[in-house]
């Protein structure tokens, strides 16, 4: 339908006239708008004092969701953290705990 | 000027190819399509297109390339039959979900089992719901100007949608017969060139194609492709148009044949016509007042059309080249019956399931249709709604 219509314009309350044709989507890096943080069934939390910004964990995160700045890690995106416990194994020093979701 | 030859429908097909010289041509073999990548492979060899084609290893990975290549913006074409066509089914879907508008030659082949290589529609009826406009012709002519149109309907900015030209198995693909083909230029004229809107490899416009669907989304998805396939019917209309314009030869969604004032007729699709035509002239010349109407559009289906066509009437037979074993009629029938459903006056109807995998249809088989249409109205019974003709019998009062 609309020529260059914007992911965030797509929702669920659109009609189907406003849908793209095929659905396709026209900008890149919309998965930032889907929040897949609430599938987590565990989390891992970051204790900052044991870390030692070895930075193991951030490339082994598959949702990108331990975000680096100036070469150190900072708090996890748990909008989009899905809770596969990858960086809790990847951890060396014990830095990231790994507790149920209350 | 046309230039008259004599070809083969594969033949047809692959010089309509040829002279659109489309950008990808994924294939993979299947009798009786094989010939059509055959041929055209030869004017790979010879310069005479500068198509890529990429040789894969089945028919699930020819469309998924076809899907790949139109999403970056090309023409993508390819040709299967029976089996290869339902080892598609998968992607057949996809395909027409993400609204790519490939063009898919099938010459239409019976199904397993038993195996079989000769023609039937089982392999192209089994697809009617995948979302592919399917347009079917009754000679090598018709296969080829089908084949002209294709691209343009498919790529009609309210339809965008796949299409499948469907040719009869050995009975078109493969008799040799004359035909009128188009000059180069005037072909490439007529079907243009492709300017999708969205591509990925358009630059300027980063593109994510088939997304996920969750429920919230999925039900929106298939009613707008449920509207591109209705808008497709207007489509096919004004390309036949313009095609009639540039090249003088007439279509439309059916043909009727001697339907005026037809008091018995028959509906079917494909070579039968051609057959069941000449039952018409010969029962014409004895007084019978019998008529034809071909399908040439099997998807959209053209329901309105046929009813109108036949609401005068006062008993039709619809023949099914495919049985769909839904054990009371094939699919050409469900669907024209029901398109009756709410005429005013509408004819008595039965269905007659013939011509499985290659079985003859002869003008004899055809005129014992009609003297089983006078034999209704005579007697006001319409007998078995559902049967089948041109099998070998012990009970004696079929067809």
């Amino acid at each position: 339908m609309s020529e260059f219509k914007k992911a965030k314009d797509i929702n669920e309350q659109i009609p189907w006239q406003e849908l793209t044709t095929g659905c396709e989507i026209y900008e890149p890096g919309t998965s930032r708008l889907t929040m897949t943080g609430e599938w987590r069934s565990k989390i891992p939390v970051w204790n900052a004092e044991k870390c030692k910004q070895c930075l193991l964990c951030a490339p082994f995160c598959p949702d990108s969701s331990i975000p680096v700045k100036d070469g150190k890690r900072t708090e996890f995106d748990y909008d989009h953290c899905k809770g596969c416990g990858i960086c809790f194994k990847a951890c060396p020093f014990g830095a990231i705990d790994w507790k149920e979701v209350h | 000027m046309s230039i008259r030859d004599r070809l083969s429908g594969n033949e047809a097909i692959a010089t309509a190819m040829r002279q659109i010289n489309p950008d990808v041509f994924a294939m993979f073999p299947i009798t009786p399509s094989t010939e059509i990548p055959q041929y055209f492979a030869q004017y790979v060899a010879d310069g005479k297109v500068d198509t890529e084609f990429i040789t894969v290893e089945s028919e699930h990975s020819s469309l998924s390339a076809c899907m790949g290549a139109e999403a970056a913006g090309c023409r993508a074409v390819t040709a299967t039959s029976s089996a290869g066509l339902a080892y598609m089914n998968e992607v057949l879907y996809v395909a027409a979900s993400s609204r790519l508008p490939i063009v898919l030659a099938v010459s239409c082949r019976a199904l397993t089992g038993p195996i079989n290589i000769n023609h039937d529609y089982s392999d192209s009826m089994a697809e009617r719901d995948s979302g592919f406009i399917q347009i079917y012709a009754e000679n090598n002519q018709e296969a080829y100007d089908n084949y002209l149109q294709a691209h343009r309907i498919a790529e009609t900015a309210d339809v965008r949608l796949p299409i499948m030209i469907c040719e009869d198995g050995f009975i078109t693909s493969h008799a040799i017969e004359n035909i009128e083909l188009e000059e180069d230029d005037a072909v490439k004229a007529f079907v243009g060139e492709y300017k999708p809107e969205h591509y990925l490899l358009k630059e300027e416009n980063p593109l994510a194609v088939g997304p996920y669907g969750v429920s919230g989304y999925y039900m929106e998805a298939r009613v707008a492709q449920a509207e591109a396939m209705k808008n497709a019917k207007r489509a096919i209309l004004d390309v036949a148009a313009d095609f009639e314009r540039t090249f003088g030869r007439k279509y439309g969604l059916i043909e009727e044949y001697c339907m005026e004032d037809a008091e018995l007729a028959i509906v079917l699709m494909g070579s039968s016509a051609g057959t069941a035509k000449a039952a018409v002239n010969e029962l014409r010349a004895q007084g019978v007042k019998a008529g034809l109407v071909k399908v040439r559009v099997f998807r959209p289906f053209p329901g309105e059309e046929i009813a109108q066509a036949i609401s005068h009437c006062k008993a039709v037979a619809v023949l099914d080249k495919s049985e769909g074993f839904s054990g009371c009629g094939g699919p050409l029938f469900a669907e024209t019956a029901s398109m009756c459903i709410n005429l005013e006056k509408r004819p008595k109807m039965v269905d007659i399931v013939y011509g499985l995998g290659g079985r003859d249809f002869t003008v004899d088989h055809a005129k014992r249709v009609y003297r089983r249409l006078e034999k209704i109205v005579a007697t006001g019974e319409v007998g078995p709604i559902y049967s089948h003709m041109g099998q070998r019998d012990l009970r004696e009062d079929v067809q």
